[in-house]
């Protein structure tokens, strides 16, 4: 023991400069990391700012209870599942479907062009995505139900109708990230053993059976960690998206509203942040469990595509 | 006749992978035309993509007004100093992890690495802010969730392991201690890898306006985002910024313009680098995605 703190301390003698570079970003995950932990505790706190962590009085599962016993706890979970297996299956298989289209392309400028374009509204904050959607599905002033007139149908109170939301959401975020998603995937298809395909046209393949039997094979590797990757956010429900469109208009919420804009009102709008973590502390326990168990299965399946 | 048929198949493809590729420009085109349509139009048209009545009385009156100006400058203010911070914060630590003579770097990785996994969540992270007094004040937009990044860390690392040690040891010998290697030897080596993540930190800060929702109250402080977001579910916002602002010769406000033309003004930075961000943003997708 001794000798291998005199050990620590030569290393830090001899390397003390590298040791010294790591110091900020250290620090700044110990704070931000590692000292939010002790205050999931208030989840089982009636929390008070004045009386902070340590003074507040314990009140066993109570948070809990006015979460799981309101209607809306089960609402909430049921879209943020929803939506993110939407995203990710949607997602996955639109970026897929593109990036091989895309291989097929003979012009390489034309398919720099159109990446180009097609990457483009990953830059856009999800702000600017608000404004996008209400430009095309303003009741009033919106392109869709211009076109809807034109072609004698009754527009639509877009805004007020929750039942059009799931589709219009997943379609949003497919179109702003199908572009990252190409770009990974069509680099996954470059990746690929040219020998194969050659082996493939000398057995007389055409270029479906090329897709079918050799590139959508070869990259399900890619596709299994960057969906286990999604997967480990299923039960956060990118509250940047939902609340820049949606915001609080409670019309929406049955099909749309999240687990992380329900933790945000708790927190901010009602103002209660015991309660607030009382959900997000279910959120992290069901997200992680969910992780866990996917990795499993997966690993199960096969070993080399699991995360861990 | 097989020929036939993959030429057709070639033509169908293009022309499909165009008009997905106008999908994704079109919806962006439409904001930029009704920011350049006169409120009178909007009115009786509703929003068209060839307005039949420019006006640039949008633009007349947001730049006349200084909430707009005073957003634009938090914005370039917290973007600049917050990338430079991150930038240098992460490349610093990325030298340490990557450093083969250091002997804790794997475990250095794993503190890291773990905070990545598992996430506590909105409440503690907005209770250490507040204890930590950043509310309410240019910082709070600076350093909560934005600064460092341990999926860039990474990036960085796993660039910089590539170099080969023996620079460091050739280095070490002439007299060079870890910082100086790390900032003379090891950051001029690593462009790529820096550009890229500027530009991950960059975009971050630009289009962030959680960090101000959660934290900032005071409107001298919103950022571009913030400001855009509250004109959208604020409607006295646009007021305000008239009556602070030069009077625009139309009696009737130009509200649905304005909207479009400060979300235009939001992204011009966005556009004006796009070249830029494109291309190293491919690069550190590649460089992340190939190490898996």
């Amino acid at each position: 023991m001794k000798n291998k703190k005199g050990s620590m301390l030569r290393e830090m003698k001899q390397n003390g400069y590298a040791y010294l570079l790591v110091i900020p970003a250290a620090v700044y995950t110990l704070i931000f990391g590692y000292f939010t932990l002790p205050y999931m505790l208030i989840a089982f706190q009636r929390f008070n700012f004045k009386t902070g962590i340590f003074n507040s009085p314990w009140i066993g599962l109570d948070n809990f209870e006015f979460f799981f016993s309101s209607p809306r706890a089960w609402e909430v979970t049921f879209n943020t599942l929803k939506l993110n297996v939407l995203f990710i299956v949607v997602g996955t298989i639109a970026a897929m479907a593109l990036a091989i289209l895309f291989n097929e392309l003979r012009s390489k400028l034309f398919s720099r062009l159109t990446q180009s374009t097609i990457l483009f509204p990953h830059f856009l904050s999800w702000v600017i995505v608000s404004y996008i959607l209400y430009s095309l599905l303003s009741t009033d002033y919106g392109i869709v139900n211009q076109m809807l007139a034109k072609l004698n149908l009754n527009p639509v109170n877009w805004y007020a109708s929750p039942q059009y939301w799931t589709s219009i959401l997943v379609i949003t975020a497919v179109w702003k990230d199908i572009g990252m998603n190409l770009v990974i995937y069509l680099a996954a298809i470059t990746g690929i053993d040219d020998t194969y395909y050659e082996a493939g046209r000398i057995d007389g393949a055409t270029r479906w059976q090329l897709i079918r039997h050799i590139t959508i094979p070869l990259m399900m590797p890619t596709i299994m960690i960057l969906s286990l990757l999604a997967l480990g956010k299923i039960m956060y429900g990118s509250f940047d998206m939902i609340y820049a469109i949606i915001k609080d208009n409670g019309l929406l919420y049955p099909t749309v509203d999240v687990i992380d804009t329900y933790v945000f009102r708790s927190l901010r709008t009602i103002g209660n942040p015991a309660q607030a973590m009382a959900v997000g502390l279910y959120q992290s326990v069901v997200g992680f469990i969910l992780v866990w168990g996917s990795n499993r299965i997966v690993r199960k399946i096969n070993p080399d595509h699991a995360l861990f | 006749m097989n020929v036939n048929r993959s030429r057709l198949f070639d033509i169908a493809n293009a022309a499909l992978i165009g008009f997905i590729s106008l999908l994704c420009l079109v919806p962006m085109l439409l904001v930029l035309m009704v920011s350049f349509t006169s409120e009178a139009s909007i009115q009786q048209n509703g929003y068209q993509l060839l307005p039949s009545e420019f006006s640039l009385d949008a633009y007349k009156l947001l730049l006349g007004t200084s909430p707009l100006y005073r957003s634009y400058l938090v914005s370039l203010f917290v973007t600049i100093v917050g990338t430079l911070i991150a930038v240098l914060i992460t490349g610093m630590a990325g030298y340490t992890l990557a450093a083969k003579h250091i002997r804790y770097r794997n475990g250095l990785a794993m503190f890291f690495f773990i905070t990545m996994v598992f996430n506590t969540g909105l409440v503690p992270w907005y209770l250490i802010n507040l204890e930590l007094g950043l509310r309410n004040n240019i910082w709070a937009l600076i350093v909560p969730s934005l600064i460092f990044n341990p999926f860039n860390l990474f990036l960085v690392r796993n660039y910089m392991s590539q170099i080969p040690g023996s620079l460091i040891e050739a280095a070490k010998i002439d007299g060079a201690n870890d910082i100086f290697i790390a900032f003379r030897i090891y950051f001029p080596l690593c462009m790529p890898v820096l550009a890229t993540i500027t530009l991950f930190y960059g975009i971050g800060y630009w289009n962030n306006w959680f960090n101000a929702i959660m934290l900032v109250d005071n409107q001298n402080l919103y950022p571009l985002q913030y400001l855009l977001f509250k004109l959208n579910s604020e409607i006295n916002m646009i007021q305000q910024m008239q009556s602070s602002g030069v009077l625009v010769s139309d009696a009737v406000l130009p509200q649905e313009s304005v909207k479009m033309a400060t979300a235009i003004l939001t992204i011009g930075p966005v556009i004006f680098f796009y070249p830029f961000l494109q291309r190293y943003f491919i690069k550190g997708l590649l460089i992340g995605s190939l190490k898996e």
